[in-house]
C-alpha cells in the first residue's frame, strides 16, 4: 500500500503544471475568439452608447489585458472558483457539478458493460487463437470497433425504441412521473441502457481485441509452455495463467480511454437527450460561453487524470513489480 | 513480390483494399457523375430508396438525391480525414523528434504540452476550436489534428531516444552538421517508419471525429458530409430512418476499409509469423 501511495503522490505532483498548461492553453484559445462577454450582452439588448459599453467592459474587469485576466482567473482558481456564467446566471462550478452525475452514471455504465464483456469475449477469442471462434469474433469487433457511437445510438434507438417500443429514446427518466425511491432508480436505468449500449459496445471491441491480442501473445510464453507440460487442464491454463496475464494491458487502456470516451459522451448525450456533461459543453458553444467552456475543459482534465491516478493504483496492486523502484524519501 | 503475393492471400486485406478502392472511385467520381451541387434540390421529397430508378438511393426531406450526397459525402470524408492525419503525423513527428533528440528542459517542456494535450478530451478541444475560428474545412481538419497528434509524437520521441545514441548521428556530429541539420536529416527520416504505421488509426479516427463533429453541426455547411447527412436524416427519424442510416453504412465501409487494409499490409510485411 505504502508502494502505491509514494506513486500517487508522485502522479499529482507531476499533473500540476499539466494542468496549468491546460488552463493557459484554454484560456488563449477563447481569448483568440471575436467578441468578449460585453459584445454578446449588447447584442442582447440591442446595443448602447460608448458610455456604457466602457462602464461595463470596465465593471467586468475586461479593460485589462489578458494577463491581468488570466492571473485573476488563476487566483480563482486557487479558491475553486471557476467564474460566473453569462449562460446560465448562475456560478460555473455549480452548473458543471449538476451536470456531472449523469455523464459519470452514462461512463461509468459502459465502462463497465465494455470491460466486463469486452475481456470475457476476449477469453472466448484468445482461448484458441485461429479458431473459428476466434476469426468471427476478431471480424465482428473490428466491425463494431469501425461504427460511428452516435450512429449506433440512432440505428439503437430507431430499432427498440421506434419500431419495437421497448425502450425510451430520450432523456434520463420520465418527466413529471412522481417515482420515488426504487422505482425511480428502474426507470433511469431504462432510460441509460440505449446510451450505454451504444458508448460502451465500441470500446467492449477494444477491450476484446486488446484481450484477445495480449491472449496469443502470452501462449507463446514459455510459462504457457511450462503450465502445459505439467499437465493441467486446458480450461485452468486459459482462465489462471493466459487471460491473467494479458488483464493487465486492459487496466492500462482504461485509462488511456477515459479522455476519448468523455468525448464520446458528448455526442452520445446529444443524441439521447441526457442533461448532462457533454450536453453542456455544447450549449457552451451554441451559447457563446467561453468561461464556462473553458471551465468545462479544466473539470474534464481534472476527471480525466483521476481516472487515470485510480487505474495506477490498481496497477500497483495488480502487479507487485510497478513502483518498486520508486525512491522511499 | 513475396509482399504483393502475401498480402492478396490474407482475406482481410483484400477485402480492406476492395472498401478503399470502391469509396475512393466513387470520392473522385462524384464531381462526373453527380454534376453541380448536391445540396441542390433534384425531385420529389422523401422517396424511399429503390423506388425511383433516378433517384437509386431516395431522396431526403427537401429532395435532394441521396446517391449524390453519398457520393460527395464520401470526398469530404475521405479528405478531411487524410488531411487530419498528414497534419497530426507531421506535427508529432517534429514535435517528438525535437523533444527527444534535445533532451533536457525543452524535452520535459514539450511532454508536458503533450501530457496536456493528452488529458483534454480531444473531442471538446476540437468542439471548443471550432467554436472560436469559425466553421470551414481548413479549421476542421485542424481541430481533429489538435487531438490526435499526441501518440505520434510520443512515438517518434521514443524512436528517437534510441537511434541519437547510434553511430551514424555521432559520425554527423563529428563532421561538423548543425544539431538542427541532424535531428531533421538524419534522426527524422529513420525515426517516421513506427509514426506513420500508426497512420491507418489515426485516419480511421479522424475520419470519424469529423462526423461526430459536422453530427453535431460544427462542420463546414457549405460542404454536404456523411456526418451532416445523418444529422439532417434525424429530423424525421421515424418516418424514414434510411436517411441517416444509409450515410453511417458509408462512414463503417470506410473506417473498417482502412483497418482491415492496414491489418492486411503489416501482416504482409511481418510474414505471417504470427500464427500462435
Amino acid at each position: 500500500m505504502r508502494r502505491a501511495f509514494l506513486l500517487l503522490r508522485r502522479r499529482l505532483i507531476t499533473s500540476i503544471p499539466v494542468l496549468l498548461i491546460v488552463v493557459i492553453g484554454t484560456f488563449f484559445l477563447l481569448e483568440a475568439a471575436p467578441g468578449d462577454a460585453v459584445d454578446a450582452y449588447l447584442l442582447s439588448i440591442g446595443g448602447g452608447d460608448p458610455a456604457l459599453v466602457a462602464g461595463l467592459r470596465e465593471s467586468y474587469g475586461l479593460d485589462r489585458s489578458a494577463w491581468a485576466r488570466l492571473a485573476a482567473y488563476l487566483m480563482a482558481l486557487l479558491r475553486l472558483d471557476l467564474g460566473w456564467s453569462v449562460l446560465f446566471g448562475r456560478p460555473i462550478l455549480d452548473v458543471v457539478m449538476e451536470r456531472l452525475p449523469a455523464t459519470l452514471w452514462l461512463m461509468g455504465s459502459a465502462v463497465a458493460l465494455s470491460f466486463s464483456l469486452g475481456s470475457a469475449l476476449g477469453v472466448v477469442s484468445g482461448a484458441r487463437p485461429g479458431s473459428a471462434a476466434d476469426r468471427l469474433l476478431s471480424v465482428g469487433s473490428l466491425t463494431l470497433y469501425a461504427v460511428p457511437s452516435f450512429w449506433l445510438g440512432l440505428v439503437l434507438s430507431v430499432i427498440f425504441g421506434v419500431q419495437l417500443r421497448w425502450l425510451p429514446t430520450a432523456g434520463l427518466e420520465s418527466i413529471a412521473s412522481g417515482k420515488q425511491g426504487f422505482e425511480r432508480a428502474l426507470d433511469i436505468a431504462r432510460h441509460l441502457v440505449l446510451p450505454v449500449a451504444a458508448l460502451g459496445f465500441i470500446y467492449m471491441a477494444l477491450f476484446l481485441r486488446m484481450m484477445r491480442a495480449g491472449m496469443a501473445e502470452a501462449w507463446r510464453q514459455d510459462f504457457a509452455l511450462a503450465a502445459r507440460a505439467r499437465g493441467l487442464a486446458r480450461r485452468r491454463i486459459v482462465l489462471r495463467h493466459v487471460a491473467r496475464n494479458a488483464l493487465l494491458p486492459l487496466v492500462t487502456m482504461l485509462g488511456l480511454q477515459a479522455a476519448s470516451m468523455l468525448g464520446g459522451s458528448v455526442v452520445i448525450e446529444s443524441v439521447f437527450a441526457i442533461p448532462g456533461f457533454g450536453r453542456l459543453a455544447q450549449e457552451a458553444v451554441a451559447g457563446r460561453d467561453a468561461a464556462l467552456l473553458i471551465g468545462i475543459i479544466l473539470v474534464s482534465a481534472v476527471l480525466v487524470i483521476a481516472v487515470n491516478l485510480v487505474v495506477d493504483v490498481v496497477y500497483a496492486v495488480l502487479d507487485p513489480r510497478v513502483g518498486a523502484s520508486e525512491p522511499a524519501t | 513480390m513475396r509482399p504483393v503475393r502475401q498480402f492478396l492471400r490474407s482475406p482481410e486485406g483484400v477485402a480492406g483494399l476492395l472498401m478503399i478502392v470502391l469509396l475512393a472511385t466513387a470520392a473522385l467520381t462524384a464531381p462526373v457523375v453527380f454534376p453541380g451541387d448536391p445540396l441542390a434540390i433534384r425531385g420529389p421529397a422523401l422517396l424511399p430508396p429503390f423506388a425511383d430508378a433516378a433517384f437509386p438511393l431516395g431522396t431526403d426531406r427537401l429532395g435532394r438525391d441521396v446517391l449524390a450526397g453519398l457520393m460527395h459525402g464520401a470526398r469530404a470524408s475521405l479528405a478531411v480525414g487524410i488531411a487530419a492525419a498528414s497534419v497530426a503525423i507531421f506535427v508529432g513527428a517534429l514535435v517528438g523528434t525535437l523533444a527527444g533528440f534535445a533532451g533536457g528542459l525543452v524535452d520535459e517542456a514539450l511532454m508536458r504540452v503533450v501530457d496536456a494535450f493528452q488529458i483534454v478530451p480531444g473531442f471538446l478541444l476540437a468542439l471548443a476550436f471550432v467554436s472560436v475560428s469559425g466553421a470551414s474545412l481548413p479549421v476542421v481538419i485542424l481541430a481533429i489534428a489538435l487531438g490526435a497528434w499526441t501518440g505520434p509524437a510520443r512515438l517518434a520521441r521514443a524512436e528517437v531516444l534510441s537511434i541519437r545514441e547510434r553511430d551514424y548521428v555521432a559520425a554527423a556530429r563529428v563532421i561538423g552538421m548543425h544539431p538542427m541539420e541532424i535531428a531533421l536529416r538524419e534522426v527524422l527520416p529513420n525515426a517516421l517508419p513506427p509514426v506513420l504505421a500508426l497512420s491507418s488509426v489515426i485516419v480511421a479516427g479522424a475520419v470519424l471525429t469529423e462526423a461526430a463533429l459536422s453530427f453535431l453541426g460544427l462542420g463546414d455547411p457549405n460542404i454536404v458530409t456523411w456526418g451532416s447527412m445523418i444529422a439532417e436524416g434525424r429530423n424525421v427519424l421515424r418516418s424514414a430512418p434510411f436517411l441517416s442510416i444509409i450515410p453511417g453504412i458509408g462512414l463503417v465501409v470506410a473506417v473498417l476499409g482502412v483497418y482491415l487494409l492496414s491489418e492486411g499490409l503489416s501482416e504482409a510485411i511481418a510474414g505471417r509469423r504470427s500464427r500462435a
